[in-house]
């Protein structure tokens, strides 16, 4: 849903990213930092994001459990200085779980995420530069992808795949996951289209493939970087919610798959709580992130989306109520 | 009417891809897993039904794929999806009209109420630029609307079953020791079964039409009109109401087609956290007991609905914004 509020930044987005000028160009990405550091609303993504990505590279930091699937423990421990979290109905611990399954919910999001706004970028460029012909196919293959409930269409591939290995579930995400940054990158670079900056790479008689490279995407990161987000948060919460009806690898250790052994062993109905809520919390958690980063850019993008500045918010509120 | 006739042509064509894509799923799975399917089944189905999944399948047929193909076509086109497995000798489509109703009074009326409250206080939102509701709103709803629709279900059960003790039932749709039929008893009890799956529903998706509305009035109050209906002098009130959310609202009921894929898998989620017998359950339970026919025609259904919806939507867009009617 939140990739339905970076809509309506894109139509108005641009005019405010499409001003190259020259002086400013060369250090885009420091601006982009800046203007993260610059807004709360990313910072509390990024500082969120960078705390989970901490977890998946070590977690041996965080427990000294070695192998989260093993039945080492009691069953059913309540929460203890042992156990901080207590123990499954197998004897496993919740937290060790939890800081293991990072690994493999953050991996999905990531790779999914990234592979398919690469496809979103060059559908949806390619698309807006050929124009013609070309155009209205890719086009109409971008809304067939964007108008066909892709959850059910996964759930029907998960079951005739046998259950989803890391590859099935990867690729049924990027397949889905698409099209929605594909037009709005299409949009954008249709209004790029007839550009001085454009038209003189032209006469200069630079190749397509230079334009689109060089030329156009540069102008594009913010929009291409808020559409990985929006990818990697939809990667998130589907992978969760296919584990969650057991389309995973049962046997993977991710938030998801303990959601779903928490709901077969009735966790909440004999007091396990934390093996629902914990999980749970960190799926929410690293989607919020990922959201959070994705409305940042869209204001970042779109300056009236922004924040009033306090001063100028309480001569607004006295308009308002004059 | 060009517009018209554009939706309506990448509605059938949708249709078309969603069916095709259907038919070649299993066919072109590794391992085959129709005719595993089939041996398991054997003897426990009569040879009729058998006969025809074979059909239905492509298994020990002499008939080429084309013609299997157009075979396909023409029984889903009438709405002949075989016999269900789970629910033998009973055809796949009075098991799924069971389950229809469960399902659309659920997500419709939820999203309906999901539409009108968070457009409301989306339009308040962002007609108060930088007011209480505006600073607070956009964070919140943010993080709701990215959380995972079947954890909320599962905290709603933790508080009003377990921690409240049964306050709100939280497992089917009705009291299997009630009748069925118009009492007054049964419609409390259907409804009390239905508040815990619609809350979860309503919490996630109002947040997208709150978030939306909020930054399409943030756009329109720069417009000429609004400045020019302040100088008429009218009410505050008015001009919010019948100038900026008027306006602002298209884009959002445009939205609405995209939002509808979103609330049907979270629906699906839902379903089957609390037991819902709707279609999402149903489906769910298909794939658990590996009833393929039943499964792909669900996956026609739910396809068609949302593609019907969304082709009403853009009916309604464009004879509400004449904008749309005369581009392209």
């Amino acid at each position: 849903m939140s990739a339905i509020a970076a809509n309506t930044g894109a139509a108005v987005e641009p005019t405010a990213a499409s001003t190259p000028n020259p002086s400013s160009r060369g250090r885009r990405g420091s601006g982009v930092w800046r203007a993260v550091r610059g807004n709360g609303k990313a910072m509390a993504g990024a500082v969120l994001l960078l705390v989970f990505i901490v977890m998946a590279a070590v977690p041996q930091l965080f427990t000294s459990v070695s192998d989260p699937n093993k039945r080492a423990f009691d069953l059913s421990l309540p929460p203890s200085a042992d156990h901080i979290l207590g123990t499954t109905a197998f004897g496993q611990d919740v937290w060790a779980q939890l800081v293991w399954g990072t690994r493999l919910s953050l991996l999905v999001a990531v790779v999914a995420g990234a592979l398919a706004s690469i496809l979103s970028v060059i559908i949806g460029i390619s698309a807006a530069y050929l124009g013609g012909i070309p155009d209205a196919v890719l086009s109409l293959l971008t809304d067939v992808f964007l108008v066909i409930p892709a959850f059910p269409l996964i759930i029907v591939i998960a079951a005739y795949a046998g259950g989803g290995s890391l590859t099935v579930l990867i690729v049924v995400l990027v397949i889905t996951g698409w099209s929605y940054g594909a037009r709005q990158l299409r949009a954008q670079a249709l209004s790029l289209r007839r550009r001085d900056f454009l038209e003189s790479a032209r006469v200069r008689g630079e190749r397509s493939s230079y334009i689109i490279i060089f030329e156009i995407l540069p102008t594009m990161t913010s929009l291409i970087a808020a559409n990985f987000l929006g990818a990697a948060l939809y990667a998130v919460l589907t992978q969760a919610g296919l584990q969650f009806l057991g389309l995973g690898n049962p046997s993977s250790v991710s938030w998801g798959t303990m959601l779903y052994w928490a709901q077969n062993n009735e966790a909440l109905q004999t007091g396990q709580a934390w093996w629902v809520i914990a999980p749970g919390l960190c799926i929410a958690l690293l989607g919020a992130a990922f959201a959070l980063l994705n409305y940042a850019f869209d204001e970042i993008g779109n300056p009236a989306l922004r924040p009033v500045p306090r001063a100028r918010r309480r001569r607004q509120a006295q308009e308002a109520t004059r | 009417m060009r517009f018209i006739a554009r939706r309506l042509g990448l509605f059938l064509i949708t249709l078309w891809v969603a069916l095709t894509v259907n038919f070649f799923i299993p066919r072109l799975m590794p391992g085959n897993p129709a005719e595993a399917m089939m041996a398991r089944y054997r003897g426990r189905v009569n040879p009729e039904a058998m006969k025809a999944l074979e059909v239905a399948f492509g298994l020990n047929t002499h008939k080429s794929l084309p013609v299997q193909y157009v075979d396909y076509l023409g029984n889903t086109l009438t709405g002949q999806f075989g016999t269900s497995f789970t629910f033998f000798p009973q055809p796949v489509s009075t098991v799924i009209a069971q389950a229809l109703p469960w399902t659309l009074g659920l997500v419709g009326v939820t999203t309906v109420i999901a539409f009108l409250l968070g457009t409301a206080i989306g339009t308040v939102a962002g007609w108060r630029r930088g007011g209480v509701l505006d600073s607070v709103l956009p964070p919140v709803f943010v993080i709701t609307s990215a959380l995972p629709y079947f954890w909320i279900g599962l905290l709603l059960i933790l508080l009003f079953t377990v921690v409240l003790n049964g306050f709100l039932p939280s497992d089917g749709g009705y009291d299997p020791t009630l009748t069925p039929g118009f009492t007054g008893e049964f419609v409390v009890d259907v409804l009390a079964h239905a508040v815990m799956p619609a809350i979860t529903i309503l919490i996630i998706s109002i947040g997208g039409w709150i978030l939306t509305m909020r930054n399409n009035v943030v756009t329109t109050l720069a417009e000429d009109y609004i400045t020019m209906a302040r100088a008429k002098g009218l009410s505050n009130r008015s001009i919010m109401w019948q100038y900026a959310a008027r306006n602002a609202v298209l884009p959002n009921l445009a939205g609405f087609a995209m939002s509808l894929g979103f609330v049907v898998s979270g629906s699906i989620l839902v379903e089957y956290t609390f037991n819902y017998p709707g279609i999402g359950y149903m489906l769910k339970s298909a794939v658990d007991n590996q009833d393929y026919p039943l499964m792909q025609a669900l996956f026609v259904l739910i396809t068609v609905v949302v593609l019907v919806a969304v082709l009403l939507c853009d009916f309604l867009t464009a004879a509400l914004d004449p904008r749309v009617r005369t581009e392209g």
